[in-house]
């Protein structure tokens, strides 16, 4: 029988197991602690001489208290209890979770880049300016565009610089116009960013083959059309075939397209969306460029125009003066700034390095194994889950688990649950919100053939326990750290903090 | 010819064979021919990683301003503080870093609880119950409060003390081209507030910051009245650093906090990736922008993370939803859960004074240069602006000669159009010492300012 001691939890947990991990706060115990700092030699003067009293908090901020060891432990058990790239496939459709090369961001990590205030002048950061001038220049090769902001700090923040360059666009010619045009098919950041433009939003249905219906794309326009957002391939992975049409019934009516970067994986070095007619474009380099996603940011989202679009664009841009030096300049109309400092700047460094071990050569590989990989995936398991739309795909296929549902009860949610037993992440699963019971699968071109099998074969293994034991997938996943979790109670009653736990009945 | 596939000719030829194609041409045979690449992209040749490192060598050594060579007393809401190895290489596992938003929480408890124990100490630091798991950083965090001022209000009016960061303000100047947000700005006085000079009728937000950008410590009694004579709800942007002793954000009773995170764990960066915090009052929980995690538990019972109130979301609200934030800065949240908890209670306390110590003591030696003198007269914390008797931005560039960044020129940071500080602009200097300066550091930068305004 252990001993009763007061204080913190022990720090020891079985690897990998159920048991649930303490949090910092019960394994805090007052008088403990693991910083080190500088001795600096500076008078150590009380804060009540320096601040005057009205100032000065009567408590104590309460952290926790641990020592390094238990820092490390807990830390590293949780990172036990994690999926990610690194540890196994994550063909989570639309995500683009591609392996991280970790040159990239060792390259970023140098203190050459990473140690640089973004307040330093100019003169004294002229590495930076020149290394995001030639990320810019590189990302409009790519994208076959004129100019570009790296500011936006993720995919819906470039979609909101580029609503509001749209704004400015129109304003600059009289009239800011009332509404964007969005496929059915868009994902929530498009019609959610429409709205913070200060516009409305009118949605396009799909066709039967799951592309753009043109005819009623055609009947929605008019003068008060600002533009169209559009995902090319959309999110259904499918190419929209017509396009050139579609740009050009939109700029008939003084409309521009935006071209929603997301899926740019799939035609790198195959088609720029300059010239498909796309008038913006934002790019998701921790999706496209492999910076890693970081459990959910940081990501970086700049947004490159055309030439009519150039003069609005958010500022300072880092430039090239006649001398070879660099400066902050800010376009004419700017639209201001829509970032801090200067953008994600790391994930900027990450992606230029990645951009350059691969070339423009080694850009197109990517997107055609990432297309070859997608198709291969979605023939092989055509009899198990059908697409959607059953026909060549980019990098992405979206396949429905109805016959599943229908037959035996086993919805999409079980499938994506049970593939976790299985030692893969699951595919996005209720999206596109057009498809029944979607399971939106991005293989991605780093996975090997071998593992697409793998994964194909874990799908079947799947489908067999439908038809055996329906039941037992409803309770998939057992075999993860936890086991679904009670989404309704915590929405129910919001536990945000260590804080609020501790009043409630934990 | 470099790049991470894994699929040799042979396994590519088998997979185009199972699908009936003989090329992989074919695979794109459906797009039209009127749009593809004839050519492709108009890039070099790929790179092996050593040939790109050699490259990005171009880039590092024209960086002179790197904190490993040149001192930094560089502020602005952007700190040099201690970043112990344990934390870089706790943050830097691959499980955190390679991670996707945890949509399938079952696989995805650790960065879940560590996004909960971060928001666990954003809401003990700003004295606030409800926290957010992060945003992209404080100015994007401040137009999101904003937004949540007049979703709460219905109003569109925005008082703005000019003491907030003249670039968060330009953010929000930004946005609100989209929102239709008015903003007024309170300008500064002697360094604080002149709240009387606005007219705050039917504002929705009244937005202060603490310290303001030029370091001086504001008495939020005033702001805070100001929100409640006008029902409008009181932003405060503060240095949560500072908030390790200082009062918290709701101790001064505001409605919503916002700050950089940056000095949690994060270096540097050259601006970024940094760390949007943000924390609000109960009443505005269901406005709440970007993702919150939420305390639950499984089938088995057992204590679980998820995120929760997604009701609120984009990819759910979609047109109705009041922010697009999808994607957020969960590594620096993690970063700052691990950075706080190396720090711990006393540890956070030991940097707020020691930098509040070396600023003091900074800026009572710089006083007594003739060429130096007080922008203002009232009370600062762990940063203080200075008016040089020369160009502040040429001082800089004399003071690097000497391996001395000596802060930030505060005509940089403005544009030169700050109408809150009297006199000329172009020679204040903004100054923060953290409790990585040694004395003999602060006696050396001393030494070269003197030299720089030329006595």
């Amino acid at each position: 029988m252990s001993r009763a001691l007061s204080g913190g939890k022990a720090s020891s947990a079985p690897l990998l197991g159920h048991a649930t991990e303490p949090t910092l706060f019960e394994m805090s115990v007052p008088g403990r602690s693991a910083y080190q700092l500088r001795t600096t030699g500076v008078p150590a003067v009380a804060l009540n001489e320096l601040v005057p009293a009205v100032h000065l908090n009567s408590n104590v901020v309460d952290i926790a208290e641990v020592s390094e060891r238990d820092l490390v432990a807990h830390f590293t058990r949780l990172s036990h209890r994690q999926f990610s790239v690194d540890l196994g496939m994550y063909p989570l459709g639309s995500c683009t979770m591609k392996y991280n090369p970790k040159f990239c961001d060792a390259v970023a990590n140098d203190p050459g880049l990473n140690s640089v205030h973004p307040g330093a002048p100019a003169e004294l950061t002229q590495g930076w300016l020149e290394l995001l001038a030639t990320l810019e220049e590189k990302l409009c090769a790519v994208t076959g565009m004129a100019a570009a902001t790296l500011q936006p700090a993720a995919g819906a923040a470039g979609e909101l610089t580029g609503l509001l360059l749209m704004r400015a666009y129109h304003s600059a010619n009289g009239n800011a116009r009332k509404r964007i045009l969005i496929p059915d098919s868009a994902h929530g950041t498009n019609p959610a960013s429409v709205t913070l433009g200060g516009y409305e939003v009118t949605t396009i249905p799909s066709n039967d083959r799951g592309l753009v219906d043109l005819e009623k794309l055609k009947a929605a326009l008019g003068p008060d059309v600002a533009g169209i957002m559009l995902t090319n391939p959309n999110t259904l992975g499918l190419f929209e075939e017509e396009i050139t049409e579609i740009a050009a019934a939109v700029h008939d009516v003084g409309g521009l397209l935006y071209y929603d970067g997301a899926n740019l994986n799939a035609i790198l070095g195959v088609v720029r969306p300059g010239d498909m007619g796309f008038d913006i474009v934002h790019m998701n380099l921790h999706k496209t460029f492999a910076t890693p996603h970081g459990g959910g940011g940081p990501g970086a989202g700049p947004v490159a125009v055309s030439t009519r679009l150039v003069e609005f664009l958010p500022g300072p841009r880092a430039t090239r003066n006649d001398d070879g030096t660099y400066s902050w300049v800010k376009p004419p109309k700017s639209i201001g700034r829509v970032h801090g400092w200067h953008g994600n700047a790391m994930v900027l460094a990450r992606a230029l390095a990645y951009i350059d071990v691969h070339g423009g050569d080694g850009l197109t590989r990517v997107a055609q194994h990432a297309v070859l990989n997608a198709n291969w995936l979605r023939h092989r398991l055509r009899e198990t889950l059908p697409a959607a739309y059953d026909r060549v795909c980019m990098h992405e296929c979206v396949l429905t688990a109805t016959s599943l549902k229908n037959t035996y009860g086993v919805r999409g949610l079980d499938v994506a649950k049970a593939l976790l037993e299985e030692g893969f992440h699951s595919p996005t699963v209720y999206f596109p919100l057009i498809v029944e019971e979607a399971l939106m699968f991005e293989p991605t071109e780093t996975e090997s053939l071998q593992t697409l099998e793998a994964l194909a074969a874990a799908v079947e293994h799947i489908a067999q326990r439908a038809i055996d034991d329906p039941a037992a997938l409803h309770l998939a996943p057992q075999t993860t750290p936890v086991s679904r979790v009670d989404e309704a109670r915590a929405a129910r009653h919001l536990i945000p903090t260590e804080d609020a736990a501790r009043l409630s009945t934990r | 010819m470099a790049d991470y596939l894994p699929h040799t000719p042979a396994e590519v030829d088998e997979m185009l064979d199972f699908l009936g194609m003989g090329s992989m041409e074919q695979l794109f045979a459906h797009i039209p021919a009127a749009v593809r690449l004839t050519q492709g992209l108009d890039l070099p040749e790929g790179m092996s990683e050593p040939d790109v490192a050699a490259l990005f060598t171009q880039y590092t050594s024209a960086n002179l301003a790197k904190a490993t060579e040149m001192t930094c007393f560089a502020g602005a809401g952007v700190y040099d503080h201690e970043v112990p190895a344990v934390v870089k290489m706790l943050a830097g596992r691959s499980e955190f870093v390679t991670a996707y938003t945890p949509y399938q929480p079952e696989v995805a408890q650790g960065v879940l609880q560590a996004i909960f124990e971060y928001q666990t100490l954003i809401s003990r630091l700003s004295g606030l119950p409800i926290p957010n798991a992060s945003l992209y950083d404080a100015a994007t965090g401040l137009v999101e409060g904003l937004n949540m001022a007049s979703g709460a209000t219905g109003r569109q009016k925005m008082v703005i003390s000019a003491g907030v960061h003249p670039h968060w303000r330009e953010v929000a100047a930004t946005f609100a081209r989209g929102t239709g947000h008015e903003l007024v700005t309170a300008l500064l006085v002697d360094g604080i507030t002149d709240w009387g000079s606005v007219d705050a009728t039917n504002a929705a937000a009244i937005v202060a910051a603490y310290p303001n950008y030029l370091g001086v410590l504001e008495d939020m009694t005033e702001a805070k009245s100001l929100a409640v004579s006008n029902d409008a709800l009181f932003i405060l942007g503060a240095d949560p650093v500072a908030a390790g002793v200082l009062k918290t954000a709701g101790q001064w009773g505001a409605d919503i906090f916002v700050g950089e995170g940056q000095p949690f764990g994060t270096p540097l960066a050259y601006g970024g990736p940094f760390l949007g915090l943000f924390a609000c009052t109960e009443a505005q929980t269901r406005r709440l922008p970007g993702r919150i995690v939420g305390e639950t538990v499984d089938s088995n019972d057992r204590r679980s993370f998820v995120t929760t109130l997604r009701a609120r979301e984009q990819d759910i609200r979609r047109e109705k939803a009041t922010s697009n934030v999808c994607t957020n800065q969960t590594l620096m949240a993690v970063t700052a859960a691990i950075q706080l908890g190396w720090l711990g209670t006393q540890g956070l306390r030991e940097i707020a004074t020691r930098s509040a110590q070396g600023a003091h003591y900074l800026y009572n030696e710089l006083l007594k240069i003739s060429g130096v003198h007080a922008l203002s007269s009232q009370p600062f914390f762990r940063e203080f602006a200075v008016r040089l008797s020369r160009d502040a931005s040429s001082v800089l560039l004399t003071m690097a000669n000497d391996g001395v960044l000596g802060g930030v020129a505060v005509s940089a940071l403005t544009s030169g159009d700050d109408t809150s500080i009297d006199g000329d602009i172009e020679n204040v200097l903004l100054v923060t010492v953290t409790e990585r300066r040694t004395k003999d550091e602060i006696d050396h930068y001393v030494e070269i300012l003197r030299k720089a305004v030329g006595e």
